[in-house]
């Protein structure tokens, strides 16, 4: 009798322990399915096989296998993608020790990298990802003409290696933070010939560098690699402008230049919309309640709305936060929007799949297709209300949150 | 020239306007009507005359004087004007930083009333306002009181009839991390309630000398301005608005308001949830702040969404503020619905909104409630008061219409735009930087 218990017992925990080995499979439920890759499905199910999704569709098509883990709710949308945050960076005590988003010794410095400085353990991830946020477009911030890089990365993961998806952009700023934060440049002007100064050095490096004579080479220099990255084309920057006028100056930038960019905050992108469809350039917009002032004073909530109508590819992003919060939430940033002339599945938009475009993640991330990664997101209701509750965040074909907040 | 015909040609449009609100009355019929010190009334109507409440109750069953002017307001939703217990716009300052104590220090003598905080918060909502001196002070200065009016001076918005010796606020006090700096500012904690305590029991002396006096002028103390101050929060005239976060500065300021006898709101209380059933036994009230994530300063990286539900259950007085600039005062009521989300009741979030802020100003008689009788400061808005997608339509202050969203320029102080906040030439209206 005994022999034959420890048997039973040994045999539930062999299964147990073969069980959790298996790769995660998940199923989650959804009265209303909001894929992003096309019409939402009503009582849709996302099958998630191992961290990537295996099926999407109406639960009249879908049968869920044995072995599932079930999880429902009102609606189901794609793991929530933050456009452009400081998070992991920036921390959220807000002292100096747990603010590495910015460093002010010198005003241009793109070869900082931001896996150099991201702590994945970093409360306000975890804040972040509790809310529906699974993938981040965090790193150096706004405030300097280049601060450095950007990463793009999961909300999970112990280290930066566990957590990055994607290499990310330069950090460059035109405004009046960087003249805050710096003696010089004291004025826009002064800011805008120190960059084109800077890229001039960087395209006599590129040509001392093609020399036929080693001896003749440069020796290798961090800032200048990474300014001829941006020149080459390899690496995007992600231009802070708020300003009408300093939004032209980059857009004059990057043409004289012929550097890819990403117009990011463009508070008063409202102004000069004709300008930034014609270059081309996507824009990834200030938080909807962003604070109106300094740069941001003539910031309007409709601006989302405008760029939509205007056809100008658009984010909306959590941004950066000096103080109290020390992080805003996209899906709030969102709601706004929703409220102030952006339709639901546009704000839901600017938040998942449109997000993923600018970034450059969408192949892995945005939308439920199969092949992508199983990053969901669940709520009890409309996601943008007030009143509605995240209940459900799955990352990686993880859950990593079951709790309703 | 041109500027000042302008504007005397405004206030004499207002003044006719308000002259027509105080004679002919008003009735907004249709609406769902939230009184707050009663149940919601379907198909309600409310009468409002004389820049006061007349008559609510369902539609048909309140008489509608034949005069009367008829607003249809069917499918909307009407509520009081919200009280915002703390709040920074209005460009004023308090304490200079020469001391960590100026119970002298009215912010009134500093509020510039065209400041384009004062029309924000009118946009999101906001008619009753407790305008403090900035933070940073143990005592940053005394506090205001206002009703957004329509106003050529300060004495156009105060509640009270005598700026100079009348009560017109409250006392702002502040504790934790918030006034800890260097000297004359406190070091550390129990330096903080050291000093508190010194300056009350230098109050108390004063206050007895003054009671010892009985009227004699001959005995009289000399005039302090400090020292007069304090009496009126010793006396419980003046409640002190203290500025709290952590659980053991909250302990702090409860035993210092018991010490002395003086009334008490607390203010922030980002850790009430972890003695909320202390603040409800001292019978003290707690006006909350609702923000996106914890953090951004030590005092604040426990906060937690739930005060709101805690406090209820503990049966704590509940009220909520902006602190403009750290929350925008447009989107108000934004704050209650996240409290709701976070599981308090629908029922105390619209209390906390209103009533309960009007109590902590000592204004539960004049606003925060639809009642025959108290001012008609009310608002239509387009639906649910905790939705996302509704908005204020329109603010109405003592039977006037100070904010309409269909108005273009009202429009454009609600959503933002091109120069909306600019002031002057000289000086952008941006409000923020406090806490």
């Amino acid at each position: 009798m005994r022999m034959r218990r420890r048997t039973i017992v040994t045999i539930m925990i062999l299964s147990l322990l073969i069980l959790s080995s298996l790769p995660a499979q998940v199923a989650i439920k959804g009265e209303t399915v909001y894929t992003m890759s096309g019409a939402p499905i009503t009582n849709g199910v996302v099958l998630i096989k191992g961290n990537k999704i295996e099926r999407v569709g109406p639960a009249s098509q879908v049968q869920i296998p044995n072995g599932y883990k079930i999880l429902s709710g009102k609606v189901v949308t794609p793991g929530l993608v933050d456009a452009h945050s400081v998070v992991g960076l920036a921390g959220m005590l807000n002292q100096t020790h747990d603010q590495m988003q910015l460093e002010k010794s010198e005003p241009m410095q793109p070869e900082l990298r931001a896996i150099d400085a991201y702590n994945a353990r970093e409360a306000l991830v975890e804040w972040l990802r509790n809310m529906g946020v699974t993938t981040l477009h965090t790193g150096h911030g706004p405030g300097a003409l280049a601060s450095g890089t950007t990463i793009v990365v999961k909300t999970v993961g112990g280290t930066i290696n566990e957590a990055l998806i994607d290499s990310g952009m330069v950090a460059f700023t035109l405004g009046e933070s960087v003249s805050q934060n710096f003696r010089s440049p004291g004025t826009s002007a002064k800011s805008v010939a120190m960059i084109r100064t800077e890229f001039l050095k960087t395209q006599d490096y590129l040509k001392r560098k093609g020399n036929k004579d080693p001896e003749k080479r440069p020796a290798i220099d961090l800032k200048m690699e990474m300014l001829a990255r941006v020149l080459s084309g390899q690496t995007k920057v992600l231009f802070t402008t708020q300003k009408e006028t300093d939004i032209m100056s980059a857009l004059r930038l990057a043409k004289e230049f012929g550097f890819k960019m990403v117009l990011d905050g463009a508070a008063e992108a409202y102004l000069v919309m004709e300008e930034i469809k014609k270059a081309g350039i996507p824009v990834i917009l200030h938080p909807t309640m962003v604070r109106p002032g300094g740069d941001t004073r003539n910031v309007s909530m409709e601006t989302a709305a405008a760029l939509q109508k205007k056809g100008i590819p658009f984010a909306i992003q959590s941004g950066y936060e000096g103080y109290v919060p020390k992080t805003r939430l996209v899906l709030y940033e969102a709601a706004i929007a929703a409220s102030n002339g952006l339709s639901f599945q546009e704000a839901l938009a600017s938040i998942t799949i449109g997000a993923a475009r600018i970034i450059g993640v969408d192949k892995r991330v945005g939308s439920l297709e199969p092949g992508k990664d199983g990053d969901v997101a669940v709520f009890d209701g409309d996601p943008f209300e007030y009143t509605s509750h995240v209940c459900g965040v799955i990352v990686n074909g993880q859950v990593v949150s079951e709790i309703c907040r | 020239m041109h500027q000042r015909r302008l504007w005397t040609f405004l206030f004499l449009i207002i003044g006719t306007s308000l002259a027509f609100a105080q004679e002919v009355p008003q009735a907004f019929r249709g609406a769902t009507v939230y009184p707050i010190d009663g149940e919601p009334i379907q198909d309600g109507t409310l009468i409002v005359q004389g820049g006061k409440v007349v008559a609510l109750g369902k539609t048909g069953s309140v008489a509608v004087p034949s005069n009367a002017v008829i607003h249809d307001v069917k499918g909307k939703v009407l509520m009081p004007g919200l009280v915002d217990t703390h709040s920074h716009i209005g460009d004023g300052s308090g304490g200079d930083r020469s001391n960590a104590l100026h119970p002298d220090v009215r912010i009134l003598d500093a509020i510039d009333v065209r400041s384009k905080g004062f029309r924000k918060a009118l946009a999101g909502g906001i008619t009753t306002v407790n305008v403090m001196p900035g933070s940073g002070h143990l005592m940053s200065g005394q506090t205001a009181y206002l009703k957004i009016r329509p106003a050529n001076t300060i004495y156009d918005m105060l509640f009270c009839s005598d700026p100079v010796n009348g009560i017109c606020g409250g006392m702002k006090m502040a504790n934790g991390t918030n006034s800890i700096g260097e000297k004359p500012f406190p070091g550390t904690r129990a330096k903080s309630a050291a000093l508190v305590r010194q300056l009350f029991l230098k109050a108390q002396d004063y206050q007895a000398k003054v009671k010892a006096a009985a009227g004699n002028p001959d005995k009289m103390p000399k005039r302090e301005l400090e020292m007069e101050a304090l009496v009126q929060v010793l006396e419980g005239k003046r409640v002190v608005h203290h500025h709290t976060h952590r659980h053991d500065d909250i302990m702090t300021v409860l035993r210092l308001a018991k010490e002395f006898g003086f009334r008490v709101v607390l203010q922030h209380v980002s850790e009430a949830w972890k003695v909320a059933k202390e603040i409800a036994e001292a019978g003290v009230p707690a006006s909350i702040i609702l923000i996106d994530s914890p953090g951004g300063k030590l005092e604040a990286t426990d906060i937690r969404n739930e005060n709101g539900v805690e406090l209820e259950k503990a049966g704590a007085l509940v009220g909520f503020h902006t602190d403009d600039g750290i929350t925008d005062s447009r989107l108000f009521l934004r704050m209650a619905a996240l409290a709701v989300r976070a599981g308090m009741s629908r029922a105390k979030a619209l209390e906390g909104m209103t009533i309960a802020g009007a109590k902590m100003l000592d204004l539960g008689n004049r606003v925060g409630s639809l009642a025959p009788g108290k001012d008609a400061d009310f608002l239509v808005l387009s639906g649910d008061p905790f939705s996302v997608y509704t908005h204020v339509e329109q603010t109405w202050v003592e039977g006037n219409k100070m904010f309409d969203r269909g108005n273009p320029e009202d429009h454009e102080m609600a959503v933002g735009g091109y120069d909306v906040f600019r002031r002057s030439l000289y000086l952008d209206a941006c409000e923020g930087g406090a806490e």
